[in-house]
């Protein structure tokens, strides 16, 4: 193995790593949102839903900036045509973040009905959109985007085939249970007690849709082809099933914050099944397989991917060092009074 | 119109929008973190009251360039495939560094700043946005050092790929160190980054102003103007100082740059700088010089009289920048800086001297005067982008070879429209949040646990 191919490999691990890290840290804050205009009964409830994200919003959603830039730099041929082929779809994607993230922070800044209904809507906007796009997205990426030597022949209206559809349902209903488990957490009282039982119901939902999607994919895309050949790998998707079964045995163990913590391993095995199959493709063509992007074919130069590697050896760990500790100051469930005094942010 | 028109159209008004935000974010930090510190220092509540109003503020403005900004990471994937897949051996590099070293940093920290008031120790909160402010001035760096590669492309080999079906040639990274240490990159980046420091003080002394005016909360708001004043003053020689640099860098590197900001037609030595310009592109001179100081164009660009400066007319039509609007842009951005020196000499003495709130015919000049920064960073980021034209990298890859060929007119056209109508809207109620929360002032009492006898300093 020549230290460029090792290199793309690390690169692939990484990019997977990513995005794996970028669903679950912000798949509650979606869930979040979706949940906010129906499980919030009144004022006071939706500030302590808002304020659950406040303060870790912004650096969860960073992650999907480094998953970005990290694909430009290590795979700039997928960057570069992966984001203009689904061009409009992104588009969308970037204005519900656009609208999540002003939403989160503008509601609180001005005392009037209006305004705050205004933003209401735009939260719960910002939770869904995302969720049912990034599942199209991966969904169809899974399937292969039709790319060929004269480019790309899709359209905006053939990425919502049912295969992606599904995958978007799916998204839905992981970040859902995700993000009331989340609230479940990091409330006390009614809210809390809501958004648990609400976990509990959706889940069954959640592993009817996930076992629809294993079978589908099955049918229509080539991720199983990495599993068949060595059916060792089969322990990834098995360990993900398991992870969601457990999130039930937790929750009726009465434990939130270990059906949480399952749910976050879930968000993260699901994604790891997928990457697996891709490999060694970033995005395989469902046309012609020689114009699928590869870890060979679109990769940075090793000089680039070396300087990278550096960079993320340096800079990853201590990134999660100090999330861990902000993450740690706020820990346990929110001070209704701490909600009242803090008005002012 | 094509794809490439509308996709210039949209890169410009997104990046420029992101950079109405930007710049407030630079400077405004890093005079909350001083306030703050000054509190944990003295004990001093007024102190406190300050970061928390002027923090408040930054926090409006901060949403809006984060959201803008996610939207700039992802445009030349969308915009600019071809441009992307040409250099993002080079360019991804820079974009990835910033966001595992500074946008992390950032937020994380700014959400611990937010919300953390009683949560930590008065020296740890302090700490916290002391690392927004320095995280923020990372990120520019990096972004900067990007940008200036786009200007001076150094360190890298123009590669073909044989056999690759997707890409058959582009440029490589050949020198790492190169590219980090641009000197390009680095003069654009203490330029742009003290930009943002006059814009802030600008900003910080205007609405002070407005409250000295009425008067309201006096103590307070002299303290913010004279801090603003000082922070205003050094930075905006050092602006005029990196400006300065930068107008040689690129004499070393773009020759048609370079004719165009000085609208020197003839290739010829000595050149002297007229005051009063009008430059006919059709007829390839100027219509009208006055006032012109011999040798001083040549003086400036080569740091010799006699240097010689290449002409527009040496330079291939199809080569040469839009020459009118980067000559006037460049002219007013440095006309306004002239003017915001005048002005912060101005505060500094009167703030010193107490005399600020005896003149209000002065503190009403401040007010409007909050516009000057933003125009004049926005004209800068048109000397620098259009007259790098009609290059995207300069001397290695057009702007119009730059372009995503999967995307066609209409859908950028679409795109177009919707960022300019939701960037208007976000605009206008960003305006009205900041307007208000700056006329109502700082909180009247600080919230218990907060003041100088708190817990854990
Ligand atoms: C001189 C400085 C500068 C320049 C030229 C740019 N930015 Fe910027 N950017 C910042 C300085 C900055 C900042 C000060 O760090 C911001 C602004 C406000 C903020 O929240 O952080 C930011 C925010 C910001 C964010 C959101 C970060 C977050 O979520 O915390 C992204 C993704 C980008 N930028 C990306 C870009 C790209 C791709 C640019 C190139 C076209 C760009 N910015 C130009
Ligand atoms: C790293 C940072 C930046 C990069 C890589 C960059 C790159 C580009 C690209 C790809 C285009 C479109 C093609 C072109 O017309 O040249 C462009 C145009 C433009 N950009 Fe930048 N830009 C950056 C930052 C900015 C910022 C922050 C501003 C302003 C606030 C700005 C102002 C403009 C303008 C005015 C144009 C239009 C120029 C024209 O098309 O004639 N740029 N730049
Ligand atoms: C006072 C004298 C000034 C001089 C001599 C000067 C010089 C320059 C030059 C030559 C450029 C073009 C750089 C390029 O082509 O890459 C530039 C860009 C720029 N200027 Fe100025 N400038 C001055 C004042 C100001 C002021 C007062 C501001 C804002 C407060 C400002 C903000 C900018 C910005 C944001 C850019 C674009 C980023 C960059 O290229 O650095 N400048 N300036």
């Amino acid at each position: 193995m020549d230290a460029l191919y090792a290199l793309q490999v690390t690169w692939f691990v990484l990019w997977g790593v990513l995005w794996s890290v970028y669903f679950m840290l912000d798949g509650f804050v979606l869930g979040m949102g979706m949940l906010y205009p129906f499980m919030a009964r009144d004022e006071k409830e939706k500030r302590t839903m808002i304020a659950t994200v406040g303060p870790v919003w912004d650096g969860n959603e960073v992650w999907l900036i480094t998953a970005g830039g990290a694909t430009f730099a290590a795979f700039p041929t997928t960057y570069a045509l992966m984001f203009s082929y689904l061009y409009t779809a992104l588009l969308l994607l970037l204005f519900s973040l656009i609208i999540r993230g002003v939403s989160i922070e503008f509601r609180g800044k001005v005392e009037k009905q209006g305004w705050k209904r205004f933003w209401d809507v735009g939260i719960f906007v910002g939770g869904m959109l995302p969720a049912v796009l990034f599942g199209i997205a991966f969904g169809n990426i899974f399937q292969g985007l039709p790319m060929d030597a004269s480019g790309y022949h899709g359209t905006l209206v053939g990425l919502f085939n049912p295969y992606g559809l599904l995958a978007g349902v799916l998204f839905v209903f992981l970040f859902m249970v995700h993000g009331a488990l989340y609230v479940s957490v990091k409330t006390t009282g009614g809210l809390s007690r809501r958004a648990a039982a609400f976990a509990g119901r959706s889940w069954s939902v959640l592993a009817a849709v996930a076992i629809l999607f294993l079978v589908h994919t099955y049918l229509s895309t080539g991720i199983f082809a990495n599993y068949l050949a060595s059916p060792v790998l089969f322990l990834l998707p098995l360990a993900a099933v398991s992870s969601l079964a457990l999130i039930r045995l937790q929750l009726s163990r009465g434990s939130l914050a270990g059906a949480f913590a399952a749910s976050c391993s879930t968000i993260v095995l699901v994604c790891a099944t997928g990457f697996v199959g891709l490999f060694p493709n970033l995005i395989p063509s469902s046309l012609d397989t020689a114009y699928s992007m590869t870890i060979t074919n679109s990769s940075s130069s090793v000089a680039t991917l070396a300087v990278m590697t550096v960079v993320a050896l340096v800079f990853v760990p201590v990134v999660i060092a100090y999330k861990a500790w902000v993450y740690r100051v706020f820990r346990g469930p929110l001070n209704p009074e701490d909600i009242d005094s803090q008005k002012v942010y | 119109m094509d794809v490439v028109t509308l996709g210039r159209w949209q890169f410009a008004i997104t990046s420029m929008f992101h950079f109405i935000f930007v710049p407030l974010t630079l400077g405004l930090s890093v005079l909350v973190a001083w306030m703050e510190w000054r509190f944990v220092k003295t004990g001093d509540g007024t102190w406190l009251r300050m970061a928390r109003f002027w923090g408040r503020l930054f926090v409006i403005n901060f949403v809006l360039g984060v959201v803008t900004g996610i939207t700039m990471e992802f445009q030349f994937g969308m915009n600019w495939a071809e441009y992307s897949k040409y250099v993002g051996d080079i360019f991804g590099a820079p974009l990835a560094i910033e966001a595992t070293s500074a946008f992390f940093m950032e937020s994380v920290f700014l959400g611990l700043w937010m919300f953390g008031w009683n949560k930590v120790s008065k020296k740890t909160h302090a700490w916290s946005i002391t690392l927004v402010a320095f995280a923020t001035n990372l990120s520019a760096l990096w972004i900067l050092l990007a940008n200036g590669w786009m200007q001076n492309p150094v360190g890298a080999n123009i590669v073909e790929l044989a056999g690759n079906p997707l890409v058959s040639r582009r440029a490589e990274m050949a020198d790492v160190f190169a590219v980090f240490t641009n000197p390009y990159g680095w003069v654009k980046f203490f330029h742009t980054v003290l930009s943002g420091y006059v814009l802030a003080a600008f900003f910080v002394m205007g609405v002070s102003a407005w409250h000295l005016l009425k008067p309201n909360e006096v103590v307070l708001f002299k303290r913010s103007f004279k801090a603003a004043a000082v922070f205003g003053l050094v930075s905006g020689f050092l602006v005029l100082g990196t400006g300065d640099f930068h107008g040689s860098e690129i004499a070393k590197t773009q020759p048609s740059k370079l004719a165009a900001l000085e609208a020197v037609w003839e290739t010829h030595k000595g050149v002297g700088l007229s005051i009063v310009v009008i430059p006919d592109s059709e007829a390839e001179r100027n219509s009208l010089e006055l006032i012109t100081i011999p040798k001083l164009a040549s003086l400036l660009a080569y740091r010799d009289p006699d240097a010689e400066i290449k002409g527009l007319k040496d330079i291939p039509k199809d080569l040469r920048p839009p020459v009118g609007l980067v000559f006037h842009s460049f002219r007013l951005m440095v006309g306004i800086g002239m003017l915001m020196l005048l002005l912060s000499i101005a505060a500094v003495y009167l703030s010193f001297r107490d005399r600020i709130e005896a003149s209000p015919l002065f503190l009403k000049l401040m007010i409007p005067a909050m516009a000057l920064p933003y125009i004049a960073g926005q004209l800068g980021w048109i000397v620098a982008e259009v007259g790098r034209q009609p290059w995207i990298v300069y001397g290695v890859l057009k702007t119009a070879d730059a372009a995503s060929k999967s995307v066609d007119a209409a859908q950028v056209l679409f795109s177009l429209v919707a960022f300019t109508v939701v960037y208007s809207l976000l605009g206008a109620v960003d305006a009205y949040l900041l307007v208000t929360s700056a006329k109502a002032g700082p909180e009247a009492r600080l919230p218990a646990g907060l003041d100088a006898t708190g817990k854990g300093v």
